[in-house]
Protein backbone atom coordinates (compact mmCIF):
# COMPACT_ATOMS: atom_id res chain seq x y z
CA UNK A 1 0.00 0.00 0.00
CA UNK A 2 1.39 3.32 -0.92
CA UNK A 3 1.70 6.13 1.55
CA UNK A 4 -1.78 7.55 1.04
CA UNK A 5 -2.96 10.84 2.43
CA UNK A 6 -5.45 11.31 5.19
CA UNK A 7 -8.63 11.95 3.23
CA UNK A 8 -8.46 8.89 0.98
CA UNK A 9 -7.51 6.87 4.07
CA UNK A 10 -10.65 8.06 5.85
CA UNK A 11 -12.78 7.51 2.76
CA UNK A 12 -11.51 3.96 2.45
CA UNK A 13 -12.33 2.94 6.02
CA UNK A 14 -15.14 5.27 6.99
CA UNK A 15 -17.86 2.66 6.50
CA UNK A 16 -16.12 0.12 8.71
CA UNK A 17 -15.48 2.69 11.43
CA UNK A 18 -19.04 3.90 11.43
CA UNK A 19 -20.29 0.36 11.76
CA UNK A 20 -17.89 -0.29 14.61
CA UNK A 21 -18.83 2.92 16.41
CA UNK A 22 -22.50 2.16 16.04
CA UNK A 23 -21.94 -1.27 17.53
CA UNK A 24 -19.95 0.23 20.42
CA UNK A 25 -22.70 2.74 21.09
CA UNK A 26 -25.21 -0.08 21.24
CA UNK A 27 -23.03 -2.17 23.55
CA UNK A 28 -22.39 0.78 25.81
CA UNK A 29 -26.05 1.43 26.46
CA UNK A 30 -28.59 -0.64 24.53
CA UNK A 31 -31.53 1.34 25.88
CA UNK A 32 -30.16 4.74 24.85
CA UNK A 33 -29.34 3.34 21.44
CA UNK A 34 -32.87 2.07 20.98
CA UNK A 35 -34.33 5.40 22.06
CA UNK A 36 -32.16 7.22 19.56
CA UNK A 37 -32.78 4.93 16.62
CA UNK A 38 -36.38 3.91 17.34
CA UNK A 39 -37.63 0.66 18.81
CA UNK A 40 -38.21 -0.97 15.43
CA UNK A 41 -34.60 -0.76 14.27
CA UNK A 42 -32.81 -4.06 14.83
CA UNK A 43 -29.72 -3.76 17.03
CA UNK A 44 -26.41 -3.77 15.16
CA UNK A 45 -24.30 -6.88 15.07
CA UNK A 46 -20.64 -7.07 14.29
CA UNK A 47 -19.22 -9.88 12.26
CA UNK A 48 -15.96 -11.28 13.62
CA UNK A 49 -15.43 -8.51 16.15
CA UNK A 50 -11.84 -9.54 17.12
CA UNK A 51 -10.72 -9.28 13.49
CA UNK A 52 -12.36 -5.90 12.95
CA UNK A 53 -10.90 -4.69 16.24
CA UNK A 54 -7.41 -5.69 15.16
CA UNK A 55 -7.88 -3.95 11.84
CA UNK A 56 -8.83 -0.74 13.60
CA UNK A 57 -5.80 -1.12 15.87
CA UNK A 58 -3.79 -1.32 12.69
CA UNK A 59 -5.47 1.81 11.35
CA UNK A 60 -4.57 3.62 14.56
CA UNK A 61 -0.95 2.55 14.26
CA UNK A 62 -0.85 3.77 10.64
CA UNK A 63 -2.50 7.07 11.55
CA UNK A 64 0.08 7.52 14.29
CA UNK A 65 3.15 6.87 12.17
CA UNK A 66 1.88 9.01 9.30
CA UNK A 67 1.01 11.79 11.71
CA UNK A 68 -2.53 12.14 10.55
CA UNK A 69 -4.72 14.71 12.21
CA UNK A 70 -4.92 14.38 16.00
CA UNK A 71 -8.70 14.43 15.66
CA UNK A 72 -8.62 11.31 13.53
CA UNK A 73 -6.16 9.67 15.91
CA UNK A 74 -8.38 10.56 18.82
CA UNK A 75 -11.36 9.03 17.12
CA UNK A 76 -9.49 5.80 16.40
CA UNK A 77 -8.03 5.76 19.89
CA UNK A 78 -11.51 6.01 21.33
CA UNK A 79 -12.73 3.13 19.20
CA UNK A 80 -9.78 0.99 20.22
CA UNK A 81 -10.09 1.75 23.94
CA UNK A 82 -13.78 0.87 23.90
CA UNK A 83 -13.23 -2.17 21.73
CA UNK A 84 -10.53 -3.35 24.12
CA UNK A 85 -13.08 -3.29 26.93
CA UNK A 86 -15.44 -5.54 24.99
CA UNK A 87 -12.86 -7.90 23.53
CA UNK A 88 -11.25 -8.55 26.91
CA UNK A 89 -14.51 -8.74 28.79
CA UNK A 90 -14.40 -11.40 31.48
CA UNK A 91 -16.65 -14.32 30.72
CA UNK A 92 -16.87 -16.95 33.44
CA UNK A 93 -19.12 -19.86 34.14
CA UNK A 94 -20.64 -18.46 37.26
CA UNK A 95 -22.13 -21.63 38.74
CA UNK A 96 -19.12 -23.75 37.92
CA UNK A 97 -16.72 -21.28 39.46
CA UNK A 98 -18.85 -21.13 42.61
CA UNK A 99 -18.91 -24.89 43.03
CA UNK A 100 -15.20 -25.06 42.36
CA UNK A 101 -14.65 -22.35 44.93
CA UNK A 102 -16.41 -24.19 47.73
CA UNK A 103 -15.13 -27.64 46.90
CA UNK A 104 -11.50 -26.68 46.37
CA UNK A 105 -10.30 -23.11 46.42
CA UNK A 106 -11.66 -21.90 49.74
CA UNK A 107 -10.61 -24.81 52.02
CA UNK A 108 -7.28 -25.11 50.19
CA UNK A 109 -6.60 -21.41 50.70
CA UNK A 110 -7.33 -21.69 54.42
CA UNK A 111 -4.85 -24.54 54.72
CA UNK A 112 -2.30 -22.61 52.69
CA UNK A 113 -2.56 -19.61 55.01
CA UNK A 114 -2.37 -21.67 58.22
CA UNK A 115 0.29 -19.43 59.77
CA UNK A 116 -1.91 -16.36 59.59
CA UNK A 117 -4.80 -18.46 60.84
CA UNK A 118 -2.83 -19.41 63.96
CA UNK A 119 -2.00 -15.77 64.64
CA UNK A 120 -5.59 -14.68 64.02
CA UNK A 121 -6.92 -17.44 66.32
CA UNK A 122 -4.55 -16.39 69.08
CA UNK A 123 -5.59 -12.74 68.65
CA UNK A 124 -9.20 -13.68 69.18
CA UNK A 125 -9.18 -16.66 71.53
CA UNK A 126 -6.51 -15.49 74.01
CA UNK A 127 -8.43 -12.37 75.11
CA UNK A 128 -11.68 -14.34 74.84
CA UNK A 129 -10.60 -17.06 77.27
CA UNK A 130 -8.71 -14.59 79.45
CA UNK A 131 -11.92 -12.61 79.97
CA UNK A 132 -14.06 -15.72 80.31
CA UNK A 133 -11.86 -17.23 83.03
CA UNK A 134 -10.88 -13.96 84.67
CA UNK A 135 -14.49 -12.94 85.24
CA UNK A 136 -15.15 -16.11 87.26
CA UNK A 137 -12.69 -14.81 89.87
CA UNK A 138 -13.14 -11.06 89.54
CA UNK A 139 -16.78 -10.55 88.48
CA UNK A 140 -16.57 -6.76 88.74
CA UNK A 141 -14.07 -6.67 85.91
CA UNK A 142 -17.01 -6.78 83.48
CA UNK A 143 -17.64 -3.10 84.14
CA UNK A 144 -14.22 -2.19 82.83
CA UNK A 145 -15.33 -3.49 79.41
CA UNK A 146 -19.08 -2.83 79.30
CA UNK A 147 -21.09 -0.04 80.83
CA UNK A 148 -23.92 -0.69 83.27
CA UNK A 149 -26.82 -0.42 80.85
CA UNK A 150 -25.23 -2.82 78.32
CA UNK A 151 -24.66 -5.32 81.11
CA UNK A 152 -28.30 -5.06 82.14
CA UNK A 153 -29.63 -5.46 78.61
CA UNK A 154 -27.40 -8.48 78.00
CA UNK A 155 -28.56 -10.02 81.28
CA UNK A 156 -32.19 -9.56 80.26
CA UNK A 157 -31.56 -11.26 76.92
CA UNK A 158 -30.47 -14.50 78.59
CA UNK A 159 -32.68 -14.46 81.67
CA UNK A 160 -33.70 -18.11 82.27
CA UNK A 161 -37.22 -16.94 83.06
CA UNK A 162 -37.75 -16.21 79.37
CA UNK A 163 -39.52 -19.13 77.89
CA UNK A 164 -40.28 -18.43 74.26
CA UNK A 165 -37.29 -16.90 72.55
CA UNK A 166 -34.00 -15.77 73.99
CA UNK A 167 -30.89 -13.96 72.92
CA UNK A 168 -33.07 -10.90 72.28
CA UNK A 169 -34.10 -7.84 74.12
CA UNK A 170 -37.81 -8.09 73.49
CA UNK A 171 -39.95 -11.14 72.93
CA UNK A 172 -41.71 -9.47 70.04
CA UNK A 173 -38.76 -9.39 67.67
CA UNK A 174 -39.42 -11.88 64.92
CA UNK A 175 -36.94 -14.42 63.59
CA UNK A 176 -36.71 -12.75 60.21
CA UNK A 177 -36.03 -9.36 61.76
CA UNK A 178 -33.20 -10.86 63.77
CA UNK A 179 -31.90 -12.69 60.71
CA UNK A 180 -31.61 -9.40 58.85
CA UNK A 181 -30.06 -7.75 61.86
CA UNK A 182 -27.42 -10.49 62.28
CA UNK A 183 -26.49 -10.45 58.61
CA UNK A 184 -26.08 -6.68 58.46
CA UNK A 185 -24.23 -6.53 61.74
CA UNK A 186 -21.96 -9.57 61.68
CA UNK A 187 -20.97 -9.46 58.02
CA UNK A 188 -20.17 -5.78 58.32
CA UNK A 189 -17.94 -6.59 61.30
CA UNK A 190 -16.16 -9.20 59.18
CA UNK A 191 -15.66 -6.78 56.29
CA UNK A 192 -14.33 -4.08 58.60
CA UNK A 193 -11.96 -6.47 60.30
CA UNK A 194 -10.69 -7.42 56.86
CA UNK A 195 -10.40 -3.90 55.46
CA UNK A 196 -8.69 -2.71 58.64
CA UNK A 197 -5.72 -4.86 57.65
CA UNK A 198 -4.77 -2.34 55.01
CA UNK A 199 -3.71 0.07 57.71
CA UNK A 200 -0.53 -1.92 58.52
CA UNK A 201 -2.75 -4.62 60.03
CA UNK A 202 -3.57 -2.36 62.96
CA UNK A 203 -7.28 -2.15 62.14
CA UNK A 204 -7.54 -5.93 62.03
CA UNK A 205 -5.60 -6.22 65.29
CA UNK A 206 -7.90 -3.75 66.97
CA UNK A 207 -11.17 -5.29 65.78
CA UNK A 208 -10.07 -8.85 66.55
CA UNK A 209 -8.75 -8.11 70.04
CA UNK A 210 -11.78 -5.94 70.76
CA UNK A 211 -14.18 -8.70 69.71
CA UNK A 212 -12.23 -11.24 71.75
CA UNK A 213 -12.41 -9.09 74.86
CA UNK A 214 -16.03 -8.08 74.32
CA UNK A 215 -17.43 -11.52 73.55
CA UNK A 216 -15.28 -13.00 76.33
CA UNK A 217 -16.65 -10.45 78.78
CA UNK A 218 -20.26 -11.18 77.87
CA UNK A 219 -19.71 -14.93 78.06
CA UNK A 220 -17.76 -14.68 81.31
CA UNK A 221 -20.30 -12.45 82.98
CA UNK A 222 -23.30 -14.58 82.07
CA UNK A 223 -21.49 -17.77 83.08
CA UNK A 224 -20.61 -16.26 86.41
CA UNK A 225 -24.26 -15.27 86.92
CA UNK A 226 -25.26 -18.86 86.32
CA UNK A 227 -27.14 -18.27 83.05
CA UNK A 228 -25.26 -21.23 81.66
CA UNK A 229 -28.05 -23.11 79.96
CA UNK A 230 -29.63 -20.14 78.29
CA UNK A 231 -26.43 -18.45 77.15
CA UNK A 232 -24.32 -21.42 76.11
CA UNK A 233 -27.37 -23.19 74.77
CA UNK A 234 -28.02 -20.16 72.57
CA UNK A 235 -24.54 -19.44 71.26
CA UNK A 236 -23.25 -22.99 70.89
CA UNK A 237 -25.38 -23.54 67.78
CA UNK A 238 -23.84 -20.88 65.58
CA UNK A 239 -20.50 -20.35 67.34
CA UNK A 240 -18.65 -22.77 65.08
CA UNK A 241 -19.58 -20.82 61.94
CA UNK A 242 -19.54 -17.32 63.33
CA UNK A 243 -16.35 -17.38 65.39
CA UNK A 244 -14.48 -19.27 62.69
CA UNK A 245 -15.60 -16.67 60.15
CA UNK A 246 -14.41 -13.90 62.47
CA UNK A 247 -11.00 -15.55 62.74
CA UNK A 248 -10.89 -15.96 58.95
CA UNK A 249 -11.62 -12.28 58.37
CA UNK A 250 -8.82 -11.46 60.79
CA UNK A 251 -6.49 -13.76 58.85
CA UNK A 252 -7.54 -12.09 55.57
CA UNK A 253 -6.93 -8.67 57.12
CA UNK A 254 -3.50 -9.73 58.33
CA UNK A 255 -2.73 -10.95 54.83
CA UNK A 256 -3.39 -7.42 53.56
CA UNK A 257 -1.30 -5.92 56.33
CA UNK A 258 1.52 -8.35 55.61
CA UNK A 259 1.77 -6.97 52.08
CA UNK A 260 2.64 -3.57 53.50
CA UNK A 261 4.74 -4.60 56.49
CA UNK A 262 6.58 -7.45 54.83
CA UNK A 263 6.28 -7.30 51.03
CA UNK A 264 9.27 -9.63 50.55
CA UNK A 265 10.88 -9.27 47.15
CA UNK A 266 7.91 -7.53 45.57
CA UNK A 267 7.08 -3.85 45.61
CA UNK A 268 4.51 -2.94 48.25
CA UNK A 269 1.86 -2.22 45.63
CA UNK A 270 2.46 -5.50 43.82
CA UNK A 271 2.37 -7.42 47.12
CA UNK A 272 -0.86 -5.63 48.04
CA UNK A 273 -2.48 -6.57 44.74
CA UNK A 274 -1.42 -10.22 45.05
CA UNK A 275 -2.38 -10.54 48.71
CA UNK A 276 -5.59 -8.64 48.06
CA UNK A 277 -6.67 -11.33 45.62
CA UNK A 278 -5.93 -14.10 48.12
CA UNK A 279 -7.63 -12.37 51.01
CA UNK A 280 -10.67 -11.48 48.91
CA UNK A 281 -10.93 -15.16 48.04
CA UNK A 282 -10.97 -15.92 51.76
CA UNK A 283 -13.62 -13.25 52.34
CA UNK A 284 -16.15 -14.72 49.89
CA UNK A 285 -16.30 -17.91 51.95
CA UNK A 286 -16.16 -16.02 55.21
CA UNK A 287 -19.15 -13.88 54.32
CA UNK A 288 -21.06 -17.02 53.30
CA UNK A 289 -20.26 -18.61 56.65
CA UNK A 290 -21.42 -15.53 58.53
CA UNK A 291 -24.71 -15.51 56.65
CA UNK A 292 -25.15 -19.22 57.46
CA UNK A 293 -24.37 -18.45 61.08
CA UNK A 294 -26.97 -15.68 61.07
CA UNK A 295 -29.52 -18.16 59.74
CA UNK A 296 -28.77 -20.68 62.49
CA UNK A 297 -28.75 -17.94 65.11
CA UNK A 298 -32.10 -16.50 64.08
CA UNK A 299 -34.08 -19.66 63.40
CA UNK A 300 -32.48 -22.38 65.52
CA UNK A 301 -30.39 -21.04 68.40
CA UNK A 302 -33.20 -18.87 69.69
CA UNK A 303 -35.76 -21.67 70.17
CA UNK A 304 -36.15 -21.80 73.94
CA UNK A 305 -38.04 -25.06 74.34
CA UNK A 306 -35.47 -27.18 72.50
CA UNK A 307 -33.86 -29.63 74.96
CA UNK A 308 -30.27 -28.72 75.74
CA UNK A 309 -29.03 -32.17 74.77
CA UNK A 310 -30.23 -31.59 71.23
CA UNK A 311 -28.71 -28.12 71.10
CA UNK A 312 -25.31 -29.26 72.32
CA UNK A 313 -25.30 -32.26 69.99
CA UNK A 314 -26.10 -30.05 67.00
CA UNK A 315 -23.37 -27.68 68.09
CA UNK A 316 -20.85 -30.51 68.34
CA UNK A 317 -21.94 -31.77 64.93
CA UNK A 318 -21.50 -28.33 63.36
CA UNK A 319 -18.06 -27.89 64.88
CA UNK A 320 -17.07 -31.30 63.54
CA UNK A 321 -18.42 -30.39 60.09
CA UNK A 322 -16.65 -27.04 59.98
CA UNK A 323 -13.33 -28.50 61.10
CA UNK A 324 -13.44 -31.51 58.80
CA UNK A 325 -14.46 -29.32 55.86
CA UNK A 326 -11.36 -27.21 56.23
CA UNK A 327 -9.08 -30.13 57.00
CA UNK A 328 -10.14 -32.51 54.24
CA UNK A 329 -12.17 -30.77 51.56
CA UNK A 330 -10.48 -30.42 48.20
CA UNK A 331 -7.33 -32.34 49.08
CA UNK A 332 -5.62 -34.67 46.57
CA UNK A 333 -6.95 -32.74 43.63
CA UNK A 334 -5.16 -30.49 41.30
CA UNK A 335 -6.08 -27.04 42.55
CA UNK B 1 6.87 17.37 28.88
CA UNK B 2 3.72 15.85 30.23
CA UNK B 3 1.18 18.30 31.53
CA UNK B 4 -1.80 16.01 31.98
CA UNK B 5 -2.34 12.67 33.75
CA UNK B 6 -2.86 10.59 30.63
CA UNK B 7 -0.86 7.39 30.58
CA UNK B 8 -0.56 4.75 27.93
CA UNK B 9 -0.81 1.00 28.03
CA UNK B 10 0.60 -1.32 25.38
CA UNK B 11 -1.86 -3.94 24.15
CA UNK B 12 -1.26 -7.30 22.47
CA UNK B 13 -2.30 -5.68 19.17
CA UNK B 14 0.85 -3.60 19.24
CA UNK B 15 -0.74 -0.24 19.89
CA UNK B 16 -0.99 2.04 22.89
CA UNK B 17 -4.20 2.85 24.67
CA UNK B 18 -4.33 6.36 26.09
CA UNK B 19 -6.12 6.43 29.41
CA UNK B 20 -6.93 9.48 31.49
CA UNK B 21 -7.48 8.91 35.24
CA UNK B 22 -10.02 11.11 36.99
CA UNK B 23 -9.05 13.18 40.00
CA UNK B 24 -10.84 13.62 43.31
CA UNK B 25 -13.30 16.35 42.31
CA UNK B 26 -15.32 14.56 39.60
CA UNK B 27 -15.20 11.45 41.75
CA UNK B 28 -16.67 13.31 44.70
CA UNK B 29 -19.49 14.52 42.43
CA UNK B 30 -20.13 10.98 41.19
CA UNK B 31 -20.03 9.62 44.73
CA UNK B 32 -22.53 12.24 45.90
CA UNK B 33 -24.98 11.18 43.21
CA UNK B 34 -24.58 7.55 44.24
CA UNK B 35 -25.04 8.30 47.93
CA UNK B 36 -28.13 10.30 47.07
CA UNK B 37 -29.59 7.35 45.16
CA UNK B 38 -28.75 5.01 48.01
CA UNK B 39 -30.32 7.18 50.69
CA UNK B 40 -33.38 7.45 48.49
CA UNK B 41 -33.51 3.63 48.23
CA UNK B 42 -33.08 3.25 51.99
CA UNK B 43 -35.99 5.57 52.65
CA UNK B 44 -38.11 3.61 50.18
CA UNK B 45 -37.13 0.35 51.87
CA UNK B 46 -37.88 1.82 55.27
CA UNK B 47 -41.42 2.77 54.26
CA UNK B 48 -42.14 -0.56 52.59
CA UNK B 49 -40.69 -2.50 55.51
CA UNK B 50 -42.89 -0.63 57.97
CA UNK B 51 -45.99 -1.86 56.13
CA UNK B 52 -44.85 -5.46 56.44
CA UNK B 53 -44.06 -5.44 60.17
CA UNK B 54 -41.15 -7.33 61.69
CA UNK B 55 -40.89 -9.72 58.80
CA UNK B 56 -40.52 -6.78 56.42
CA UNK B 57 -38.05 -5.10 58.73
CA UNK B 58 -35.89 -8.22 58.62
CA UNK B 59 -36.02 -8.38 54.84
CA UNK B 60 -35.34 -4.64 54.73
CA UNK B 61 -32.17 -5.09 56.78
CA UNK B 62 -30.98 -7.82 54.42
CA UNK B 63 -31.63 -5.60 51.41
CA UNK B 64 -29.84 -2.70 53.10
CA UNK B 65 -26.88 -4.96 53.77
CA UNK B 66 -26.75 -5.94 50.11
CA UNK B 67 -27.05 -2.33 48.87
CA UNK B 68 -24.54 -1.03 51.38
CA UNK B 69 -21.76 -3.37 50.32
CA UNK B 70 -22.64 -4.42 46.79
CA UNK B 71 -24.27 -1.44 45.07
CA UNK B 72 -21.02 -0.28 43.44
CA UNK B 73 -19.91 -3.84 42.65
CA UNK B 74 -23.17 -4.58 40.87
CA UNK B 75 -22.92 -1.56 38.58
CA UNK B 76 -19.19 -1.68 38.02
CA UNK B 77 -19.26 -5.28 36.88
CA UNK B 78 -22.50 -5.28 34.87
CA UNK B 79 -22.64 -1.74 33.48
CA UNK B 80 -19.23 -1.15 31.90
CA UNK B 81 -17.59 -0.01 35.13
CA UNK B 82 -20.11 2.76 35.72
CA UNK B 83 -22.29 3.34 38.75
CA UNK B 84 -25.12 5.78 37.99
CA UNK B 85 -23.05 8.61 39.50
CA UNK B 86 -19.99 7.73 37.45
CA UNK B 87 -22.11 7.48 34.33
CA UNK B 88 -23.44 10.96 34.90
CA UNK B 89 -19.92 12.37 35.10
CA UNK B 90 -18.55 10.24 32.29
CA UNK B 91 -16.23 8.18 34.47
CA UNK B 92 -15.68 4.45 34.57
CA UNK B 93 -13.72 1.92 36.58
CA UNK B 94 -11.23 -0.29 34.77
CA UNK B 95 -8.23 -2.42 35.60
CA UNK B 96 -5.02 -0.42 35.47
CA UNK B 97 -4.18 -1.93 32.08
CA UNK B 98 -7.46 -0.71 30.57
CA UNK B 99 -9.23 -4.08 30.72
CA UNK B 100 -12.75 -4.22 32.17
CA UNK B 101 -12.88 -4.42 35.95
CA UNK B 102 -13.22 -7.98 37.29
CA UNK B 103 -15.66 -9.06 40.00
CA UNK B 104 -12.81 -9.75 42.41
CA UNK B 105 -11.19 -6.36 41.88
CA UNK B 106 -14.49 -4.58 42.20
CA UNK B 107 -15.19 -6.37 45.49
CA UNK B 108 -11.74 -5.50 46.85
CA UNK B 109 -11.94 -1.83 45.97
CA UNK B 110 -15.41 -1.47 47.44
CA UNK B 111 -14.77 -3.29 50.70
CA UNK B 112 -11.57 -1.34 51.26
CA UNK B 113 -13.69 1.77 50.71
CA UNK B 114 -14.38 1.38 54.43
CA UNK B 115 -10.72 2.17 55.19
CA UNK B 116 -10.57 4.89 52.54
CA UNK B 117 -13.37 6.62 54.39
CA UNK B 118 -11.18 7.05 57.48
CA UNK B 119 -10.41 9.24 59.30
CA UNK B 120 -13.13 11.54 58.07
CA UNK B 121 -15.01 11.61 54.74
CA UNK B 122 -12.44 9.78 52.61
CA UNK B 123 -9.37 11.31 54.25
CA UNK B 124 -7.10 8.37 53.45
CA UNK B 125 -8.55 8.12 49.96
CA UNK B 126 -7.69 11.76 49.31
CA UNK B 127 -4.12 11.46 50.56
CA UNK B 128 -3.63 8.26 48.60
CA UNK B 129 -5.00 9.86 45.42
CA UNK B 130 -2.71 12.84 45.81
CA UNK B 131 0.32 10.62 46.27
CA UNK B 132 -0.32 8.17 43.44
CA UNK B 133 0.24 9.24 39.85
CA UNK B 134 -3.05 7.71 38.69
CA UNK B 135 -5.31 9.16 41.39
CA UNK B 136 -5.81 5.77 43.00
CA UNK B 137 -7.35 5.49 46.43
CA UNK B 138 -6.25 2.67 48.72
CA UNK B 139 -8.96 0.36 47.41
CA UNK B 140 -7.81 1.02 43.84
CA UNK B 141 -4.22 0.27 44.76
CA UNK B 142 -5.15 -3.07 46.32
CA UNK B 143 -7.51 -4.00 43.48
CA UNK B 144 -5.20 -2.70 40.73
CA UNK B 145 -7.97 -0.51 39.33
CA UNK B 146 -8.28 3.08 38.15
CA UNK B 147 -11.17 5.46 37.60
CA UNK B 148 -10.90 6.82 34.06
CA UNK B 149 -12.55 9.45 31.95
CA UNK B 150 -14.59 8.09 29.12
CA UNK B 151 -13.64 10.35 26.21
CA UNK B 152 -16.57 11.69 24.26
CA UNK B 153 -15.96 11.74 20.55
CA UNK B 154 -19.15 13.44 19.53
CA UNK B 155 -18.00 17.08 19.68
CA UNK B 156 -15.29 17.02 17.03
CA UNK B 157 -16.16 16.56 13.44
CA UNK B 158 -13.48 15.83 10.92
CA UNK B 159 -15.15 17.65 8.05
CA UNK B 160 -16.66 21.07 7.64
CA UNK B 161 -18.55 21.75 4.45
CA UNK B 162 -17.69 25.40 4.06
CA UNK B 163 -13.96 24.93 4.56
CA UNK B 164 -13.78 21.72 2.57
CA UNK B 165 -14.67 23.58 -0.61
CA UNK B 166 -11.50 25.67 -0.52
CA UNK B 167 -9.31 24.63 -3.41
CA UNK B 168 -6.25 22.64 -2.27
CA UNK B 169 -2.89 24.33 -2.81
CA UNK B 170 0.57 22.89 -2.51
CA UNK B 171 2.77 24.47 0.13
CA UNK B 172 5.43 26.75 -1.43
CA UNK B 173 8.24 24.78 0.20
CA UNK B 174 8.65 21.42 1.94
CA UNK B 175 7.15 21.16 5.43
CA UNK B 176 8.31 18.82 8.16
CA UNK B 177 5.78 16.24 9.39
CA UNK B 178 5.34 18.20 12.64
CA UNK B 179 4.56 21.36 10.70
CA UNK B 180 2.15 19.50 8.45
CA UNK B 181 0.37 18.13 11.48
CA UNK B 182 0.05 21.55 13.09
CA UNK B 183 -1.47 22.98 9.94
CA UNK B 184 -3.95 20.14 9.64
CA UNK B 185 -4.80 20.50 13.29
CA UNK B 186 -5.33 24.23 12.81
CA UNK B 187 -7.61 23.64 9.86
CA UNK B 188 -9.84 21.39 11.98
CA UNK B 189 -10.25 24.05 14.61
CA UNK B 190 -10.62 27.00 12.28
CA UNK B 191 -14.39 26.88 12.07
CA UNK B 192 -14.62 27.47 15.80
CA UNK B 193 -12.55 30.69 15.65
CA UNK B 194 -13.42 34.18 14.57
CA UNK B 195 -12.01 35.25 11.18
CA UNK B 196 -9.67 37.88 12.61
CA UNK B 197 -8.45 35.53 15.28
CA UNK B 198 -7.76 32.71 12.86
CA UNK B 199 -5.88 35.10 10.55
CA UNK B 200 -3.88 36.31 13.53
CA UNK B 201 -2.97 32.76 14.46
CA UNK B 202 -2.18 31.87 10.87
CA UNK B 203 0.29 34.78 10.61
CA UNK B 204 2.38 33.09 13.29
CA UNK B 205 3.61 30.72 10.59
CA UNK B 206 5.76 33.61 9.24
CA UNK B 207 7.33 32.94 5.87
CA UNK B 208 4.60 30.58 4.81
CA UNK B 209 1.90 33.26 4.70
CA UNK B 210 4.00 36.41 4.18
CA UNK B 211 2.31 37.59 0.96
CA UNK B 212 -1.17 36.26 1.67
CA UNK B 213 -4.24 38.43 2.10
CA UNK B 214 -6.21 35.72 3.91
CA UNK B 215 -3.59 33.65 5.70
CA UNK B 216 -6.08 31.42 7.47
CA UNK B 217 -7.80 30.47 4.23
CA UNK B 218 -4.44 29.86 2.64
CA UNK B 219 -3.44 27.50 5.45
CA UNK B 220 -6.75 25.73 5.02
CA UNK B 221 -5.95 25.28 1.34
CA UNK B 222 -2.58 23.82 2.23
CA UNK B 223 -4.22 21.56 4.80
CA UNK B 224 -6.68 20.36 2.18
CA UNK B 225 -3.79 19.50 -0.06
CA UNK B 226 -1.89 17.77 2.74
CA UNK B 227 -4.83 15.60 3.75
CA UNK B 228 -5.47 14.79 0.12
CA UNK B 229 -8.85 16.44 -0.44
CA UNK B 230 -9.78 16.75 -4.06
Amino acid sequence: MSNIKQEPFIARHQAQWEQFENWLAYKQSPRQWQRKHGEQVTPPTLEDMPRQYRQICHHLAIANTRMYSPLLIKRLDHMVTQGHQHLYEIRTHFLRSISRYFTRTFPALIRQEWRLLVIASLLFYVPFFAMLIGLQFYPDMVYSVLDGSSVRSIESMYDPSLHERFGREREADSDVLMFGHYILNNTSIDFRTFAGGLFFGIGTLFYTLFNGVYIGAVAGHLTQLGYIDTFWGFVSGHASLELTALVFSAAAGLKLGAAIIRPGRKSRIRALIDNGKISMNIMYGTATMTIMAAFVEAFWSSIAWMPLVVKYSVSALLWALVISYFVWMGRNRAA
Amino acid sequence: MQIDTTYSVATPEGIHLHLTPAGPIPRIYAWSIDIFIRVFLYIGIGFTARLLGNFGAGLGLIVIFIIEWFYPVFFEVLYNGQTPGKKMFNLYVAQENGAPVSIGSSMVRNIIRFIDFFPLLYGFAFVSMMLSDKFQRLGDLAANTVVLYRPDNSTHSLSNEELDTIKPQHPPFALTPKEQQSIINFSHRMHRLHHDRSDELARLTGDLVRDQKHPAQYLQAIANSLTGKV
